[in-house]
């Protein structure tokens, strides 16, 4: 359906957050489902997890990292603008009182992981929220994600907030302290959520991650999305976006993400020139490059 | 008028062959292949209709078009009243006219084809239909006085459409829900430009919206909306369920998730519906390399095979563990993919995918095959030949070897009832589903079959669908649908006709 953007702030450098008027995907999302989107005739169709949705207000809130030619020209979007909103689609997050979860965000995967702490919060545990990102300004949604915690925790590469070094060191000290806790959940670039899985093996801590793989339709039928879990093929459309961390095979994941590489760079490189010529041409200054 | 032919002088006139595009040029573009009939052509080969006074090929003809009627129209010159006989049955014609596999309905029981070729009954469909689009205005039959019923159709694929069109024409109110951004469902991601233009889906599907059809894209019902949802708060009075078998089978072989291996709906939904051939003027790119391999020959693996040769790959092989005999393409879809330059490697199966460390598809390895013993599908069963693999150096494959049923909808349904292979279980009568009020047909009921044969279970289903608005008993044989034809400007010459449904 076509739905009007009410509101854009960038939240980061290269973060956007888009506040979209969608009264009946607002009504029905459940945390850790998605939507599709298209922002005009010509573009991809793109997944991104749904952050946010207010069933009164009839709004969904979408965090997008500019880091493509979809992303950037999505960017380029004002409030009042209307773009082709799909969904919600995926599987809700299963919620239920565990004890102790440990929700662990990087990045973009911050976003996704708001609904579910959230979500896991109000079902009676005990949030401990681990963000890291590779500076202070990059770690999105902090005061957000306070709000979802009991507990929280930062990590940056830089030490520019909280400790510096990675999340599963913040991990680490976690269960050092406190001991183990009774859930994982971990939403972030695909390397953390893999280092996660290894830690939380041996410990035998169930785990759950959010996949972000490259799709087309989102509904089951183009099998584009498919990873390995179990040594299964299982769409991430359908059977996910959530799986067992520990069943996820992410090396061959992470080797399916690359597939469009070098027509993603063409695409952005493309964009970028258009770009320029258009603020050069308006005798404006360039933004984002 | 037409000429007064004898029955043996009809007989006597050979089929017209359809001009094509030769196979060396068209191998590199996207334009459609077959160029049509002449009028001079489409007169011709309609005088070969001997006007049975029990018409076969209607028999043959899912959506029981009335052949001779339409077959002497064109034969008279009258071409926009046979296009108006044609669509009291099919809304459709330039669809069916291109795609309908012909050669197995009604020109297989067409009776001048007992001795010769029978009567090109599709392309002559397909003539009057492309006719009247040439002439920029379409028109359609009229409708019944609104009833005042709420009909909801969830999936715009032929039977969608099919089942959308008969119950406006009944004068109910018909919404067509969609998942994708574009209504057609396989007619729009599925099969090719150069078979079936994307332009006559559209328009053919605008067509529709003339008889009152509501089409609602990106709504996902199961997603967006429950089947409960619909059928409570939306306020539908009933609802037709024709979401097709768009689940791509994988082969589970090992390699198989390496880049450059895809399942065909996902090669054919980025060219298609995404339009990945005018990448970057279209943002969706293709993954597709010089030397492809596609597993399968159905008519989809062959829409594949065609378009990777159109992408420019050197070269398209086509693996089947069969032989051409059994394969499940079109006579005519192998005829051209063959014309076209694909390499077809009969009795050939793949067992593994070879890569290199960054997981590039680099080759696959192939195992001969022979014929045995007849299985389950009545056709011989390919029996592996130890120690015959050997390896095709390739660098994409895409995997056509079939598509099960979505579960996205009939997961999301409680109360509907579902085979163990997914497919919605209906009544055979009246083709309703195990909730009261929710009807089903095509692909999600039967498993992936034709575009005709989804028409016509979605025409089947709007006479069910119909006489349960009304109140009324429904008898398959006797369908109610067909309303007979009112007085309208496009059947000024022709009487009212009577029934002809479906038999």
């Amino acid at each position: 359906m076509m739905a009007r953007i009410l509101e854009i702030d960038e939240i980061a450098p290269a973060f956007k957050r888009y506040l979209i008027h969608e009264p009946v995907i607002a009504r029905r999302h459940r945390a850790g489902q998605f939507v599709m989107i298209l922002i005009h005739d010509h573009a991809e169709r793109i997944p991104l997890t749904i952050a946010d949705s207010d069933a009164v207000r009839g709004t969904i809130t979408l965090v997008v990292q500019e880091v493509g030619k979809t992303t950037m020209e999505m960017g380029e979007l004002a409030p009042g603008d209307s773009i082709t909103v799909v969904g919600p689609l995926g599987k809700p997050t299963h919620i239920e009182n565990l004890g102790t979860c440990v929700c662990i965000g990087g990045g973009a995967g911050i976003a996704p992981l708001l609904p579910i702490a959230r979500a896991l919060r109000e079902a009676g545990n005990h949030v401990v929220s681990i963000l890291g990102g590779r500076t202070l300004e990059l770690v999105i949604l902090r005061l957000e994600m306070e709000a979802a915690s009991d507990e929280i925790h930062y990590t940056t590469d830089d030490g520019s907030l909280g400790a510096k070094g990675m999340v599963t060191h913040a991990l680490d000290r976690y269960i050092e302290v406190s001991g183990r806790p009774d859930m994982v959940v971990a939403i972030g670039p695909a390397i953390m959520m893999r280092a996660v899985a290894e830690q939380t093996r041996p410990l035998e801590i169930p785990t759950m991650v959010s996949l972000n793989t490259i799709m087309v339709d989102g509904t089951g039928m183009c099998g584009g999305c498919r990873v390995r879990v179990d040594g299964e093929n299982r769409f991430v459309c359908v059977d996910g976006p959530e799986f067992d961390a520990h069943a996820v095979d992410f090396d061959r994941m992470m080797q399916r993400q690359r597939i469009f590489l070098e027509q993603e760079e063409e695409a952005r490189r493309r964009f970028l020139t258009a770009h320029l010529c258009r603020a050069a041409a308006a005798g404006g200054q360039v933004h984002g490059t | 008028m037409a000429r007064e032919l004898t029955k043996k002088e009809r007989l006597e006139i050979p089929r017209h062959a359809m001009p094509a595009r030769d196979p060396a040029e068209r191998a590199h573009d996207f334009e459609e292949v077959a160029l049509g009939y002449t009028e001079e052509l489409a007169v011709g080969e309609a005088e070969r209709c001997l006007g049975c006074k029990k018409p076969k090929c209607v028999d043959g003809c899912p959506v029981g078009i009335d052949i001779p009627a339409f077959l002497v129209a064109v034969a008279d010159g009258r071409f926009i009243e046979a296009l108006a006989i044609i669509k009291a049955d099919n809304t459709l014609p330039a669809i069916c006219g291109r795609v309908c596999p012909q050669e197995d309905q009604c020109e297989a029981t067409c009776v001048t084809g007992n001795k010769g070729d029978p009567v090109a009954i599709g392309r002559l469909e397909r003539f009057v239909a492309d006719l009247e689009r040439a002439g920029g205005e379409v028109r359609m039959p009229e409708c019944a006085k609104p009833s005042g019923f709420k009909v909801g159709i969830v999936g715009s694929g032929p039977a969608g459409l099919a089942c959308a069109a008969s119950l406006a024409r009944c004068g109910h109110s018909v919404t067509v829900f969609e998942a994708l951004h574009k209504p057609g469902g396989v007619l729009t991601y599925g099969i090719p430009e150069f078979r079936l233009p994307k332009a006559i889906v559209q328009e053919e599907i605008r067509s529709l919206t003339a008889l009152g059809v509501d089409f609602q894209c990106n709504f996902v019902v199961g997603a967006t909306a429950t089947v409960d949802e619909l059928m409570g708060e939306w306020g539908y009075d009933t609802l037709f369920i024709g979401t097709g078998s768009g689940l791509p089978y994988f082969l589970e072989i090992p390699g198989e998730n390496m880049i450059g291996v895809c399942s065909a709906n996902e090669f054919l939904t980025r060219v298609n519906l995404m339009r990945a051939f005018e990448f970057p003027y279209y943002d969706t790119p293709v993954c597709i390399g010089h030397r492809v391999a596609v597993v399968g020959a159905g008519n989809v693996a062959m829409d594949c095979c065609r378009t990777a040769l159109r992408f420019g790959c050197e070269n398209v092989i086509c693996l089947y563990r069969r032989t051409r005999d059994e394969a499940p393409a079109r006579i005519e879809e192998l005829e051209h993919a063959e014309e076209e330059g694909i390499d077809f490697r009969w009795l050939s199966a793949p067992v593994e995918v070879l890569g290199n460390d960054d997981a590039l598809v680099s080759g696959v390895r192939v195992q001969k095959m022979e014929l045995g013993e007849p299985d389950s599908s009545g056709r011989p069963r390919p029996v592996p030949i130890p120690g015959s693999e050997y390896d095709i150096e390739i660098d994409s494959l895409i995997i056509g070897i079939g598509q099960g049923s979505n579960p996205l909808l009939t997961n999301a349904t409680e109360g509907l009832e579902v085979d163990r292979r997914g497919r919605i279980v209906t009544h055979e009568q009246t083709t309703m589903t195990s909730i009261s009020g929710v009807f089903a047909g095509g692909d999600i009921v039967t498993g992936a079959a034709t575009v005709i044969l989804a028409m016509g279970a979605g025409k089947r289903a709007a006479g069910a669908i119909d006489a349960y608005l009304r109140g009324v008993p429904f008898d398959l044989e006797e369908q109610l649908i067909d309303v007979p034809l009112k007085e309208s400007p496009m059947v000024t010459e022709q009487e009212t006709r009577t029934q002809n449904g479906a038999r």
